[in-house]
């Protein structure tokens, strides 16, 4: 499989980031020399192989149903969650309009 | 009097607590070193002087009370600036990140000041730990302090992404640093400056505060001078954290007291498909040396085979960007970071403004690569097929520890490359790994120590892999190379 010019515009516009139409032109043959590169896996047999899905054994936890558990990671802090906002407003983070 | 910048952290730690000399002479030495490379090596993008007397200070008023002063007591040590550190300004060596002040600290950094580390700045590195050469840093290209003995003067490659860390430890601005590895980015920056780094199992370190690149992956660990404080301070380092949901909930081996290089016993298995048609000779000679050296320790030695190497690198390849496109989704210009918001527009322009002009070239290239491998319809193709193959190349290593119990092969194909001679082609920079890559995807311990020299006078490094959870058969195979290999060369000073 291979990208042409339009591929990476949309691929550029789902990852939401702003390409010019000349960088789309060099992202080209970038992404097909990657792209063809990787489908040597294809070559793999994977008959009656699971996807990994975790690389070391382990289960996930569950942690204690409590307001703050870890205060690191708990509430009220609303100050230091928004110090590095750049725009933070009235105590909310702060965006362009949103609505047509 | 001894040049306090040449000992390392064991070094370091035991004489301030004999009395020797005191951890603010230490950090001073240390701080007068890193002030006077900057220029010229660029390895840190902040130095943070104040902060590493400031810990010094107080291990040395603990001393004075008799206090205990921790397993690194006085050791000022460099930070990979991939690691949240609260008030200090920490990028990943984006321009995304640039001005972004932690109010928090990572787990790992913070149990290091918990151990009685101190901080001596935060270290330059590719940015978001993507590279192989610490050339995509928003923040300039670190230089390593090796010269090739040919005469010439090119500039060359520290390795990545933990380039700042390698060349600081190199150069004696730093006695031991922080590193992280995704996929090779502890061992092959280790192997081409001639010092030695463990990247533990994964999960031994918590990712907590740690800036994301692929979350199945990243995993920190300690890069130093030697085996010996390479394993006191992933002691420090390691350890369950609840904030990390992939954490190990084990217990931290005393790592350095059971340091033991005889081998006796031990089987080294050799991985035949690790030896590539048309490898650099003076890295084939490094490997024969190294499988000497653990012979001569007592050690059998057997061929195995890894039957699916040559897919790990494609297999990565897909993995880690599409993991780096969901982790750096993240930035969009609202929360922290860069924004970027064009005259009189909305939302969705402001997103697409902010991550052109905060991402570099590779990070782009990595998030687009994600997205497609993502994206409906070539998901299963791409991404659960390697998926799959990353299965079977797990499967490889645990067959393999069935017939030995850790593996010897190459850190990296090459010596440390000049800066410029990859940049190209992003493939030929990605080929950089391969030996390191196979590793990562099966979250299994491994390390670099140096082996020698090549005919360049450039340091070579030999990769230790070992079972998951034994970063103790890992160190000891080290120890046992390092006792032999005799390694005391260190670059010229230049800058």
């Amino acid at each position: 499989m291979s990208v042409d010019t339009a591929t990476v515009a949309k691929i550029a516009a789902l990852a939401r980031i702003k390409l010019s139409a000349g960088e789309v032109e060099a992202m080209v043959p970038e992404l097909n020399g990657i792209l063809a590169w990787v489908e040597q896996l294809g070559e793999v047999d994977v008959t009656g192989v699971e996807p990994m899905t975790a690389v070391i054994p382990n289960t996930l936890r569950l942690r204690d149903d409590v307001i703050d558990a870890d205060p690191l990671t708990g509430g009220g802090i609303r100050d230091k969650v928004l110090a590095n906002a750049p725009a933070a407003e009235h105590g909310f983070f702060g965006v362009p309009k949103v609505i047509e | 009097m001894t040049d306090l910048t040449d000992l390392g952290v064991a070094a370091i730690r035991d004489g301030i607590a004999a009395g020797t000399f005191t951890a603010v002479e230490v950090a001073e030495a240390f701080n007068a070193n890193v002030a006077a490379a900057q220029e010229a090596l660029n390895a840190f993008i902040v130095a943070t002087p104040d902060k590493a007397i400031e810990a010094a200070t107080a291990i040395d008023a603990r001393r004075v009370k008799g206090e205990p002063l921790g397993k690194m007591g006085g050791v000022p040590i460099g930070m990979k600036d991939l690691f949240a550190t609260t008030g200090v300004q920490t990028t990943a060596a984006s321009h995304m990140l640039e001005g972004f002040v932690p109010q928090y600290e990572s787990t790992v950094s913070q149990k290091l000041w918990d151990a009685g580390a101190g901080m001596l700045g935060k270290l330059n590195l590719d940015q978001f730990a993507m590279g192989s050469s610490n050339e995509t840093s928003y923040f300039g290209n670190v230089i390593s302090p090796w010269k090739r003995n040919d005469g010439g003067n090119a500039a060359l490659a520290p390795g990545g992404s933990s380039g700042g860390s390698s060349a600081a430890i190199a150069a004696r601005l730093c006695p031991a640093a922080t590193g992280t590895d995704t996929g090779g980015s502890i061992r092959q920056p280790a192997a081409f400056t001639g010092i030695t780094g463990i990247k533990p199992t994964y999960g031994r370190c918590s990712r907590w505060g740690v800036v994301a690149f692929a979350s199945s992956l990243d995993q920190a660990g300690p890069m130093a001078r030697d085996v010996t404080d390479c394993a006191i301070m992933l002691e420090a380092m390691a350890g369950f954290d609840p904030k990390d949901s992939t954490s190990l909930d084990l217990p931290v081996p005393e790592w350095a007291a059971g340091l033991n290089a005889d081998l006796s016993g031990k089987r080294v298995g050799i991985p035949r498909e690790y030896r590539m048609d048309g490898m650099d000779a003076d890295v084939a000679k490094s490997w024969d040396d190294g499988i000497a050296w653990l012979t001569d320790a007592g050690a059998t030695i057997v061929d195995i085979s890894l039957p699916h190497t040559k897919y790990a690198l494609p297999a990565y390849y897909i993995i880690a960007p599409a993991e780096a496109s969901s982790n750096l989704a993240r930035y969009d210009g609202v929360r922290y970071g860069l924004r970027d918001l064009p005259e009189g527009s909305g939302l969705q322009d402001m997103y697409a403004a902010t991550r052109a002009a905060g991402f570099g070239a590779e990070v782009k290239r990595r998030i687009l690569i994600g997205t497609y491998v993502l994206s409906a319809g070539f998901y299963d193709a791409y991404y659960t097929q390697a998926q799959k193959v990353r299965a079977l190349i797990a499967r490889d290593f645990a067959e393999a520890f069935e017939q030995c119990d850790v593996i010897l092969a190459p850190t990296a194909p090459s010596a440390a490359f000049a800066l410029g001679d990859n940049t190209e082609d992003p493939l030929k920079m990605y080929l950089n790994d391969v030996f390191a890559v196979p590793a990562s995807l099966a979250g299994l311990p491994a390390m670099s120590v140096p082996a020698g020299l090549n005919r360049e006078g450039l340091p070579l490094g030999l990769q230790i892999i070992g079972r998951a959870f034994d970063e103790q058969g890992v160190l000891n195979a080290g120890l046992a190379i390092e006792n032999r290999a005799g390694f005391t060369a260190r670059p010229a000073k230049w800058w």
